[in-house]
C-alpha cells in the first residue's frame, strides 16, 4: 500500500488526481459546516449579486450564497456518484465472477445477454429505471448503480479470465498450493486492482450522469443544492449574471477530472510493466 | 468473413434485439402509473376506467400484452401515443431520421479531428504538443454535455450572437440556416468522442511505433512517413472502429442531453417528453429504436472490423 502511494506520488496524474479527489471529499464530508451561509435561505436584497468579499461566488436568483450550496451540495453530487459505481461494481462483480466461475455454456449466456442489456446506453437506461421508481436522489443513485452493473460484469469476468490463465496461478497449482491459497493470495489481489480502476474511472462518468439526470429534472429536486440541478436553475439568468451557472459547472468538471486523472494514475501505478 | 461467423453474428443481434424489448417492456410495464388513468385523467369514472382497461388489453397478463405490444412492432405497429393521440411509429421516425443527421455529422467531425490529433500525439510523444492534447483530452472528457452545450450557447449565442441558440430547420428547406441551427449540437455531442478517441488512437499508436516490425521497417531505411503512414497507422487504426462504435454509446445518450437543450426535435426529444407525461407506447417506441441503433451500429463495426481484420474468422 505504501508502495503503492509512492509510485502514485510520482506520476503527475496520479499526483494531481490524489490532491484533487482528496480535496473534494474532505469538501463533501466537512461542507455543510464551514458553509458560510445557508444554502436555501432566501436573502431577497441580496439576489444577482456577483463575487464580492462578503459573498466569493455571489449569489443566485433567490439571494443565496453559492460557495455555500456548491460547498453542501458537493454531498450529494459527489458521495452519490461515488455509492453508485460502489453498488455497480459489487453487482458487477458478482455478476462477473459467478459467469467466469461458473465457465462453458452459462457463462456463454450470461455473457450474451451482458452484451444485449449493454446496447441500451448508459443515459437512456438510467432514464428508464428513473422513469419506473420515481424522480429523486435515491432513485437516480440506484439508476446509475444499475446502469453500470452490465459493463462492469464484463470487465470482471474478463480480468477473471485472465488472471486464471496466468502463469503464476499455474505454478500455484503445480505447487500443490490449497484452491483457498489460489484464489485469496494468488487470484483476488489481481482481479481487485484492475475492477478498483475501473470503478475509480467509473466515478467521474457517474458524477456527470448523476448532474445530468438532475439537470434533466428527473434527479435531486428543488431546492436541494444539487450541482447539476444548480446548472440547470441558473440557465435561466445566465445572460445577465454567467457567474452563477460557471461555479457548479467549474465544479462538476474538476471532480470528473480529478477521478479520471486518480483512475490513470491507479492503473499506472499497478501496472508495473510501465 | 465466413458464412457461419455472419450466421452468428446475426443470431446475435437477433437475441440482442430481443432482450432488449424484454427489458424495455419490463420497465414500462411495472411501472406505478395506470394507463387508463392517465388516459382518462384522475376524475373518470370506474366504468369507464373498466371500458378503457379492456380495450387496451391492460386486464391480460404480462406475457400475452408483451406478446401483443411485440408482434405489433414487428409489423411496423408501434402503438398510439396517450398524449397526442397519434401513432407512435411514424413519429418516433421522423424523429430518429433527425437524430441521426445529428449523430452522423458528430462522428464525422469526431473521426477528422481525433486522428490528427491522436496521431500528432503519438508522433511527438512527451512533447509539449503531445501534453497539451492529453490535458486538453482529460478536461473534454470531463465536461458533461449540459454543461458545455450551456456554455456554448453562453458565448457564442448570447454573448457573440454569431450562432442560433435553440431550434431547428430541416436542411431540405433551408440548407444554410439548418446548418447554422445544427453547428452547438454537433460540436457538444462531438467534444466527448473527440477527446475519448484521439487519446485511445494515440495510445493504440504509441504502442504500434514500439513494435519489432516498425523497428525493422525504420532500420530499412524506409522513410519515416511510409513507417508511420503504410506500416503502423492500419495495424493502429483496426481498434479504433470498436472503440467508435462503442462510443455510439455515448453518443446516444448525449443525443438526449443536447437534443433537450438545443430544443431540437429529434429521438432523444421525443423520448424526454415522453418520460415527462409519462406516454408509455412512446416510451418504449423510442428506448427500442433508440438502443436497436446502437446494437446495428456494433453490428456493423463487428462486421467491418472481421472484413478488416484477415486474422479473424471466428466462425
Amino acid at each position: 500500500m505504501g508502495e503503492l502511494f509512492a509510485r502514485m506520488r510520482r506520476s503527475p496524474q496520479g499526483l494531481l488526481g490524489m490532491i484533487l479527489v482528496a480535496t473534494m471529499l474532505v469538501i463533501a464530508i466537512t461542507g455543510p459546516w464551514i458553509a458560510p451561509y445557508d444554502p436555501e435561505t432566501f436573502a431577497p436584497l441580496l439576489r444577482y449579486k456577483p463575487p464580492t468579499f462578503e459573498h466569493w461566488m455571489g449569489t443566485d436568483q433567490y439571494g443565496r450564497d453559492i460557495l455555500s450550496r456548491l460547498l453542501v451540495g458537493a454531498r450529494s453530487t459527489v458521495l452519490m456518484a461515488m455509492l453508485a459505481s460502489a453498488l455497480g461494481t459489487l453487482a458487477g462483480a458478482l455478476i462477473g465472477t459467478t459467469s467466469a466461475y461458473l465457465g462453458g455454456r452459462a457463462d456463454e449466456a450470461i455473457m450474451r445477454t451482458i452484451d444485449a442489456v449493454m446496447s441500451i446506453p448508459s443515459l437512456l437506461m438510467a432514464l428508464l429505471i428513473v422513469t419506473l421508481l420515481g424522480k429523486s436522489s435515491v432513485n437516480a443513485l440506484f439508476a446509475i448503480g444499475i446502469a453500470f452493473t452490465p459493463g462492469m460484469a464484463r470487465v470482471t469476468r474478463s480480468v477473471a479470465l485472465a488472471v486464471r490463465k496466468q502463469d503464476y496461478v499455474s505454478a500455484a497449482i503445480a505447487r500443490g498450493e490449497s484452491a483457498r491459497y489460489i484464489v485469496w493470495r494468488e487470484m483476488l489481489p489481481n482481479v481487485v486492482a484492475p475492477i478498483i480502476v475501473e470503478m475509480t474511472i467509473r466515478v467521474a462518468f457517474a458524477v456527470m450522469l448523476f448532474a445530468t439526470l438532475s439537470f434533466l429534472g428527473l434527479g435531486a429536486q428543488p431546492p436541494k443544492p444539487e450541482w447539476g440541478l444548480m446548472v440547470s436553475e441558473s440557465r435561466k439568468y445566465m445572460g445577465q449574471s454567467p457567474w452563477m451557472i460557471l461555479w457548479p459547472s467549474l465544479s462538476i468538471a474538476t471532480v470528473a477530472i480529478g477521478f479520471n486523472l486518480l483512475g490513470d494514475g491507479l492503473r499506472d501505478a499497478l501496472n508495473p510493466r510501465t | 468473413m465466413s458464412p457461419a461467423y455472419l450466421l452468428k453474428r446475426l443470431a446475435l443481434i437477433g437475441y440482442t434485439l430481443f432482450v432488449v424489448s424484454l427489458l424495455v417492456f419490463g420497465i414500462t410495464q411495472i411501472l406505478p402509473a395506470d394507463a387508463a388513468t392517465m388516459l382518462l385523467g384522475e376524475n373518470a369514472t370506474p366504468a369507464a376506467l373498466a371500458a378503457v382497461r379492456e380495450k387496451l388489453g391492460l386486464n391480460d397478463p404480462a406475457w400475452l400484452q408483451y406478446w401483443h405490444w411485440l408482434s405489433g412492432v414487428l409489423q411496423g405497429d408501434f402503438g398510439t401515443s396517450t398524449r397526442t393521440g397519434q401513432p407512435v411509429g411514424p413519429t418516433m421516425f421522423t424523429a430518429l431520421g433527425r437524430s441521426l443527421q445529428l449523430a452522423l455529422l458528430a462522428i464525422l467531425l469526431t473521426l477528422s479531428l481525433a486522428l490528427p490529433l491522436g496521431i500528432g500525439g503519438a508522433v511527438n510523444r512527451g512533447k509539449a504538443a503531445d501534453l497539451g492534447v492529453s490535458i486538453t483530452s482529460y478536461i473534454g472528457v470531463s465536461i458533461p454535455e449540459f454543461v458545455s452545450a450551456t456554455l456554448l450557447i453562453l458565448v457564442l449565442a448570447d454573448w457573440l450572437q454569431w450562432l442560433p441558440a435553440t431550434g431547428y430547420v430541416p436542411l431540405s428547406e433551408n440548407f444554410g440556416r439548418g446548418i447554422e441551427h445544427l453547428v452547438l449540437p454537433v460540436v457538444t455531442v462531438s467534444i466527448i468522442m473527440i477527446a475519448h478517441i484521439s487519446r485511445m488512437v494515440r495510445s493504440e499508436l504509441v504502442d504500434v511505433l514500439h513494435t519489432d516490425y516498425i523497428r525493422a521497417a525504420r532500420l530499412k531505411g524506409l522513410p519515416p512517413r511510409t513507417v508511420l503512414f503504410r506500416h503502423a497507422l492500419r495495424n493502429a487504426l483496426l481498434p479504433t472502429i470498436t472503440i467508435v462504435a462503442l462510443d455510439v454509446g455515448y453518443l446516444l445518450g448525449g443525443v438526449i442531453v443536447v437534443e433537450e437543450i438545443f430544443a431540437l426535435p429529434g429521438l432523444g426529444r421525443q423520448l424526454i417528453v415522453a418520460i415527462q407525461t409519462r406516454d408509455l407506447p412512446s416510451i418504449q417506441a423510442g428506448a427500442l429504436i433508440m438502443a436497436s441503433t446502437y446494437a446495428i451500429a456494433n453490428f456493423i463495426a463487428d462486421l467491418a472490423y472481421a472484413w478488416l481484420d484477415k486474422r479473424i474468422q471466428y466462425g
